[in-house]
C-alpha cells in the first residue's frame, strides 16, 4: 500500500519480566490524525518510544515510508523524518527561536572551517518565520530566549520545529498536558493547520474533547496491548472509555487482553 | 501586552530586533567606577586635586592620561587572554581552575626551547637544554600550545567521558601543574630567551595579543557552530544532547580552546618578562574567573559574552589602578575585589530570577 506512512508489525518490549508493550499491529496513512489512548501504563508511551527510537524494540517489525527501519536513537528517527514533541521539552533556556530550532541541524556557511564553520542566521531566521507562517504560530519576537516565554509559546516552538523541517511523520506526547486553557488553544490550533497541510500525526493524549475534536482514527491501548482501532464517526466519548476501561474490547483484538 | 502583529497568522516580521544587549550594564559599571576614582581624586585631601583620568600636566597629546590607561590595559591583557578561554568554559557550564599553574608550567617549557646559546658572549647560566639554543620563535610557540592542547584534553576528556565534576578535575590539575613546573628545573627559574622570543611581549605587544584574540574568540562564540554548541550545551545540556549534538567531543574542545589560551599567555607573560619561573601564574586562574564573572558570564552556564569579559576585564584594570591612585595598599584592593565578585554574582542571580519570574 502506498499510502501507508507507518507500520508496526508484532510490535513487542518487554522491561525484564513486565510486558509493557505486545504485538502491536498499528497502520497510520498518509495525511492522518490518528490519537492513542489509554490509562497509565497501558503501554501508548512504550509504543512511541520504540517508533522514536528511543529504545530498542524486544521485537517486531517497524515500516516507516516503504522501508523497515531499525533506528538506532531519536536523532536516527529524526533524520529519517520522525519528528517527535516530547513531555519534556528539549529546548536550550538560553537561546533563542531559531537557534532552538536549528539546535543539532544548524545552516553553516564556509563548511571547510570545520567545528568553527559560520552559522548562516539569516537563512536560519526565514526559514523560522516560514515555518512558523506555516503552523500559525504566534510568538512576538523570535529573537527573544525561550527563558523568557509561556509554557505555551515553548510548546509551540517545540512544535514548530516539525513544520520547520518538513517531517514525514510528527509524534506528540501529551502536547498540552502542563498547559493553560488558552495555550492549549493554540496548540491544537497547530495540530489542525499540520492536518490541512496533509502532514500525518500521533498524538499521545487524554483529553477526550480534545481527541475527538482533531483526530481522524482513536487506537486504544490497555495493558501493553491494542484493545482497539476506532474511527472518530463511529464512536463516541463513552465508547472509548469503555474500551480503555476494560468493558470491552474489539472482537478482531478479542483474546488480547 | 499590546498586540502590534500585522500580517499572516498573526506573526510578526518587523520585531526580530533585538532588545539592548547586557554588556551595557558593565560599560555603565566601568564609567562609574572611573568616575568614582576621579571625583577621589579631587576631593581627598592627599591627592592634591590630581586628575585619574586625564592629564592635567599636559604631559601628552591627548586630554587623556595615556600612561595610565596604557598601564592599565597591560596589567590586564595577559589574564585577560586567559579569562577569554575561561569565559567559554564558563558558558559551557564548567569551570577551569587549571589554568594559573598551567602558565607556570608552560613558560617554564616553553622558555626552555627559546633560550640563546651565549648571553653577553658567555654561555648561557640558565641552559636546560644544551642541544635547544636559538631556535626559531615557531619552535616553543608550538611546544606551548602543544603543552595546552594536552593538557586541556586531559581536562575535557575527564570532565566529559568519566563525568567528574570539573571543579575536581581542574583542582587536580591545578595541581599537577604546579609540580610539573617545579619538577621542570627543580624550581631553578629559566631565563635569557632570543631576541624574536623577546619580541612576542615586548612593551605594548600583550595588548595587540588580548584585542586581537578577544576579537577572533567574539567572532567565534557569536557566529560559529563552535560558540552555538558551547551556548546550547551549557543553556540545557539533554536538549543539546537530544538535538544531535556530540556533546562529548565539543567539551573536550572547550576546554582544549582554554588551555591552549592559558599557554599562549603564559608565552607572552614570559616573553615579557624576559624569564620564566615555577611560581608564575599565581592566582590567574581565579582572576580570569572573576573578570568572566564580572563581565557577566553567569557560573550556570549559557549566558555570557567574550565582549563582557573584556568589560570585566576592564573593571578589574581600572579598580587595581585606581587603588593605586588613591593611594590604598593592595590588601585593601583584594578585598575590595572580592567584595565586587560577590556582588557580581548576586546582581546576575537577581536578574536572572527576576527573568524567570516573569513567566
Amino acid at each position: 500500500m502506498a499510502d501507508v506512512i507507518l507500520e508496526t508489525k508484532g510490535l513487542t518490549k518487554h522491561y525484564g519480566g513486565v510486558h509493557a508493550l505486545e504485538g502491536a499491529d498499528f497502520l497510520l496513512h498518509k495525511g492522518e490524525h490518528v490519537a492513542i489512548m489509554g490509562d497509565n501504563g497501558a503501554g501508548k508511551s512504550t509504543f512511541v518510544r520504540q517508533i522514536t527510537g528511543v529504545e530498542q524494540r524486544t521485537s517486531g517489525d517497524i515500516i516507516f515510508d516503504g522501508k523497515p527501519v531499525h533506528f538506532s536513537g531519536p536523532i536516527d528517527a529524526r533524520e529519517a523524518g520522525i519528528e517527535t514533541v516530547f513531555q519534556t521539552l528539549a529546548l536550550a533556556d538560553d537561546l533563542d527561536v531559531p537557534d532552538n530550532l536549528f539546535l543539532g541541524r544548524e545552516i553553516t556557511k564556509w563548511n571547510w572551517l570545520g567545528p568553527f564553520r559560520v552559522l548562516d542566521y539569516k537563512a536560519m531566521r526565514e526559514a523560522t518565520i516560514e515555518g512558523l507562517q506555516r503552523t500559525a504560530v504566534k510568538i512576538p519576537n523570535i529573537r527573544n530566549t525561550i527563558q523568557n516565554m509561556s509554557g505555551g509559546q515553548r510548546q509551540c516552538v517545540a512544535i514548530a520545529r516539525t513544520a520547520t523541517f518538513a517531517s514525514k511523520l510528527t509524534i506528540m506526547d501529551e502536547p498540552t498536558a502542563a498547559l493553560g486553557v488558552q495555550e492549549t488553544e493554540q496548540v491544537e490550533n497547530i495540530i489542525r493547520t499540520l492536518k490541512e497541510a496533509g502532514e500525518p500525526l500521533i498524538l499521545v493524549s487524554h483529553n477526550m474533547r480534545q481527541v475527538m475534536d482533531l483526530m481522524d482514527r482513536i487506537v486504544v491501548f490497555r495493558r501493553g496491548r491494542i484493545v482497539a482501532d476506532l474511527r472518530k464517526e463511529e464512536t463516541d466519548g463513552q465508547d472509548i472509555v469503555a474500551y480503555i476501561t476494560g468493558a470491552k474490547t474489539q472482537p478482531q483484538f478479542e483474546g488480547a487482553a | 501586552m499590546a498586540d502590534t502583529s500585522h500580517g499572516t497568522g498573526g506573526l510578526t516580521f518587523d520585531k526580530t530586533k533585538r532588545s539592548l544587549p547586557g554588556e551595557i550594564n558593565i560599560f555603565l559599571a566601568l564609567i562609574i567606577i572611573v568616575v568614582i576614582f576621579e571625583v577621589l581624586g579631587q576631593v581627598l585631601p592627599y591627592m592634591n586635586g590630581q586628575s585619574f583620568l586625564f592629564d592635567t600636566q599636559d604631559r601628552f597629546d591627548s586630554i587623556f592620561n595615556e600612561a595610565r590607561l596604557r598601564i592599565i590595559i597591560l596589567q590586564v591583557s595577559i589574564i585577560g587572554i586567559i579569562a577569554l578561554g575561561v569565559t567559554q568554559v564558563i558558558i559551557l557550564g564548567g569551570i577551569d581552575l587549571s589554568s594559573g599553574p598551567l602558565v607556570g608550567a608552560t613558560a617554564m617549557i616553553v622558555m626552555s626551547f627559546a633560550q640563546t646559546e651565549l648571553v653577553n658572549g658567555n654561555p648561557n647560566p640558565k641552559a636546560v637544554f644544551d642541544w635547544a639554543f636559538d631556535l626559531p620563535v615557531i619552535l616553543p610557540v608550538l611546544v606551548g600550545l602543544a603543552f595546552g592542547a594536552f593538557i586541556g584534553a586531559i581536562n575535557g576528556s575527564l570532565i566529559a567521558f568519566t563525568r567528574i565534576p570539573p571543579f575536581i578535575a581542574t583542582l587536580g590539575m591545578f595541581l599537577i601543574c604546579r609540580g610539573i613546573a617545579q619538577a621542570w628545573t627543580r624550581g631553578q627559574p629559566v631565563s635569557f630567551p632570543t631576541e624574536s622570543y623577546a619580541t612576542l611581549g615586548k612593551s605594548m605587544n600583550p595588548v595587540f595579543w588580548f584585542i586581537g584574540l578577544a576579537i577572533v574568540l567574539h567572532f567565534v562564540m557569536k557566529y560559529t557552530l563552535y560558540g552555538k554548541h558551547t551556548y546550547a550545551i551549557g543553556s540545557n545540556e539533554d536538549a543539546a544532547r537530544m538535538s544531535g549534538i556530540n556533546v562529548q567531543r565539543h567539551k573536550v574542545r572547550v576546554y582544549m580552546v582554554a588551555s591552549m589560551l592559558a599557554a599562549f599567555a603564559a608565552i607572552i607573560l614570559s616573553s615579557k618578562n624576559l624569564t620564566a619561573q615555577s611560581g608564575m601564574g599565581i592566582f590567574y586562574e581565579l582572576y580570569a574567573i572573576a573578570m568572566a564573572v564580572i563581565g557577566g558570564v553567569s557560573l550556570t552556564g549559557g549566558r555570557g559574552s567574550i565582549v563582557g569579559t573584556v568589560l570585566g576585564a576592564m573593571v578589574f584594570g581600572v579598580i587595581q589602578s585606581g587603588f593605586t591612585y588613591v593611594k590604598l595598599d593592595a590588601f585593601y584592593q583584594l578585598m575590595a575585589m572580592g567584595a565586587i565578585i560577590i556582588s557580581a554574582v548576586v546582581l546576575d542571580k537577581m536578574r536572572q530570577e527576576r527573568a524567570t519570574s516573569r513567566r
